[in-house]
């Protein structure tokens, strides 16, 4: 990190430490104090949009992990979504597990098919790896269309909210604090990866494979890993996604799921846990955004009709300009803020710092 | 009898959208996965130009044909013209959000309702009967021959045409390529050009065989399976390709279930990154080995 500041490392300690300086301790312990409180005064709809940022955060970080820093193209997230949702469903529907046997059953299928499916990144690269997991998206999503029609659930399946023990996770505030609770969990885990060994060799795979080799990266267990990692992450929040629903449909597993999620770590900056927390949020946010402007336009009743296609087209077009004018994404626009800031008064940092 | 003539059909319709898939591919080394709003575009320039323009077939085919050329050169010089010497992933990404406003685009413009261009053409597509009991439709007839034609024609261009000899020059070697005068960018330009023709007409055929409607965009993903099977710097590999992918989906339908061939394609596709990632004619220095 930058320590234009004055913040020097004393200890071994302190260059260890997750959260440097006292002025981000104090801001972030701030930031936590305001997501635990915030369900107090927040109406149901702003906690609805909070809790689908935190369960998107979790698929988000995993593609992240496995995209940004271990560098393996996937295109085929929304069926890791989609395989933990559906094994939660079947499992729900065929012998009626609870939540605490769904949840590592879908981790343990996210696992298996991460395997699978991240064996051809052994051999491939780049676009034919793309196409093998956008394969992988299409048969998962077959399967799960053929089981809802094969035993009678054509339209969808319907799952109760899921209960610990006595307790039923039913009052949106309660999902709140749940879903925090995972995606505080993913950060953490995915943050602390990172900066660990497997974080070392996933970077230096992405960025030269054959240097990571010759400095004795196991690269094929390490490719794997991140293919596994990424696939348990997504298929659990794919396991939570259908509790907080509370129905499962094919129709919600698309292409277009895939692209969201790659649209998050784009618009988000690849190569950085908080790119991907910008991206969620911005991605997360921006059809009610534009929903919103359009409210406050007051645009005629008989163009609402068009709001859908409209925030399509926008979110095509967001994306382009994010890849053209600025590929660092919302993370480079954030550095470059604080950075002025931090220099401030000066333009330009000094001359050999 | 019926399974054949369909994968006849189809096959015919899958080359001609891959064709343009493997143009792009073999010009700038750009996976091109709008290339299905490519086509449904060009569904919905023939069904307004019949509409506003013209009421005939052939003048309509022509002025839709104009207007999807025009669309390829447009993609190419305001968007990805910028993406040249970005990363191959930067480059898809970009096709996919262009694919994505291209959607917005179209149930914006022309609403996400139903539409028949046959129609506003005053034209049937009738059935006719082959031998034992087989139907082919008019359009089908149309889609195998352009196919033909299509093929026929890319190949006499690009083998004796000055510009098809520069074209291949520039896949071959873009470098040297330049380095000799070609202009790099007019003929990327070309190949997104002839991509979104070759698309768009296929999207012409498919609307006047069945129906106009944004979701038939996602034809276009089964265009990946096509070309990947045949090789994706391969033009003559789509053929086979298409064939292999278009029998294997009616197959699919005709014997497991309908959902199935949505699924079929990509076990193909599947089946072939297992024994022959670089696909059936494909060159094996091409692939981006590990």
């Amino acid at each position: 990190m930058a320590s234009t500041s004055g913040y020097f490392k004393t200890s071994y300690r302190a260059d260890l430490s997750l959260v440097e300086t006292r002025f981000r301790r104090v801001w972030l312990l701030i930031f936590i104090v305001g997501l635990v409180l915030f369900p107090l005064f927040g109406s149901p709809f702003l906690l609805d949009l909070a809790s689908q940022v935190f369960l998107s955060l979790i698929g988000a970080v995993a593609l992240m992990l496995l995209t940004g820093f271990a560098g393996q193209i996937s295109l085929g997230h929304a069926g890791f979504i989609a395989a933990g949702a559906y094994v939660t469903a079947i499992l729900f529907k065929e012998w009626n597990l609870p939540f605490w046997l769904t949840l590592p059953a879908s981790g343990l299928v996210g696992a298996i098919l991460g395997v699978i499916f991240g064996l051809p990144s052994l051999r491939l690269k780049g676009v034919y790896l793309a196409l093998s997991t956008l394969a992988m998206h299409f048969i998962v999503t077959y399967l799960g269309a053929e089981y809802e029609t094969r035993r009678g659930f054509a339209t969808g399946i319907v799952i109760p909210p899921p209960s610990l023990g006595s307790l039923k996770i039913r009052d949106p505030r309660l999902w709140y604090f749940v879903l925090l609770l995972a995606a505080g969990l993913a950060l953490i885990f995915s943050v602390n990866l990172v900066r660990s060994r497997s974080g070392r060799a996933w970077v230096a795979i992405r960025d030269r494979e054959v240097v990571a080799e010759a400095i004795g990266v196991k690269v094929p267990f390490y490719k794997l890993s991140a293919f596994v990692i990424g696939a348990v992450m997504t298929s659990i929040s794919g396991c939570l996604f259908a509790y907080y629903r509370g129905f499962v449909s094919v129709e919600a597993y698309s292409l277009f799921l895939t692209i969201q999620y790659v649209a998050m770590i784009i618009i988000g900056g690849l190569g950085t846990i908080l790119g991907a927390v910008f991206g969620t949020v911005f991605v997360v946010l921006l059809p009610y955004t534009i929903d919103a402007i359009g409210r406050g336009l007051h645009v005629p009743a008989r163009f609402t009709t068009y709001m859908f296609a409209i925030q399509y087209a926008s979110f095509g077009l967001i994306m382009i300009i994010f890849l053209v004018l600025e590929p660092g994404g919302l993370v480079a626009i954030w550095n470059r803020i604080r950075n002025y800031f931090i220099l401030w008064p000066f333009k330009h940092k000094p001359l050999g710092s | 009898m019926q399974i054949i003539v369909n994968t006849v059909v189809l096959a015919s319709l899958y080359s001609l959208i891959g064709c343009g898939f493997v143009l792009i591919y073999r010009a700038s080394r750009v996976v091109n996965l709008a290339q299905g709003e490519l086509m449904a575009m060009g569904g919905y320039f023939l069904f307004t130009v019949a509409m506003g323009l013209f009421h005939d077939p052939f003048p309509s085919l022509l002025g839709a044909s104009v207007f999807s050329l025009a669309l390829g050169f447009m993609v190419y010089f305001f968007l990805m013209r910028f993406m040249a010497g970005e990363s191959l992933f930067a480059a898809i990404l970009t096709t996919i959000a262009l694919g994505i406003l291209l959607r917005g685009l179209i149930t914006l413009i022309w609403t996400s309702q139903l539409w028949h261009p046959l129609e506003s053409m005053g034209m049937k597509n009738a059935s006719h009967g082959l031998i034992e009991d087989a139907v082919i439709s008019t359009f089908g007839i149309v889609t195998i021959f352009s196919a033909l034609l299509l093929y026929l024609g890319l190949f006499f261009c690009l083998k004796f045409t000055r510009w098809g000899l520069r074209m291949r020059a520039v896949g071959e070697n873009p470098l040297l390529a330049s380095r000799r005068g070609i202009r790099l960018h007019n003929y990327y330009a070309l190949s997104w050009g002839l991509a979104a023709l070759t698309g768009g007409f296929a999207g012409m055929i498919q609307s006047c065989d069945a129906i106009l409607e944004p979701g038939m965009a996602v034809i276009g993903l089964k265009a990946f399976p096509v070309v990947l099977v045949g090789g994706l710097d391969s033009l003559v590999g789509v053929i086979p390709g298409a064939f292999i992918v278009a029998l294997a989906e009616i197959v699919a339908i005709n014997y497991i279930s309908p959902q199935a061939s949505e699924a079929a394609p990509f076990i193909v596709l599947l089946a072939m990154l297992l024994i022959r990632p670089w696909g059936l004619f494909g060159t094996k220095e091409e692939l981006e080995r590990v």
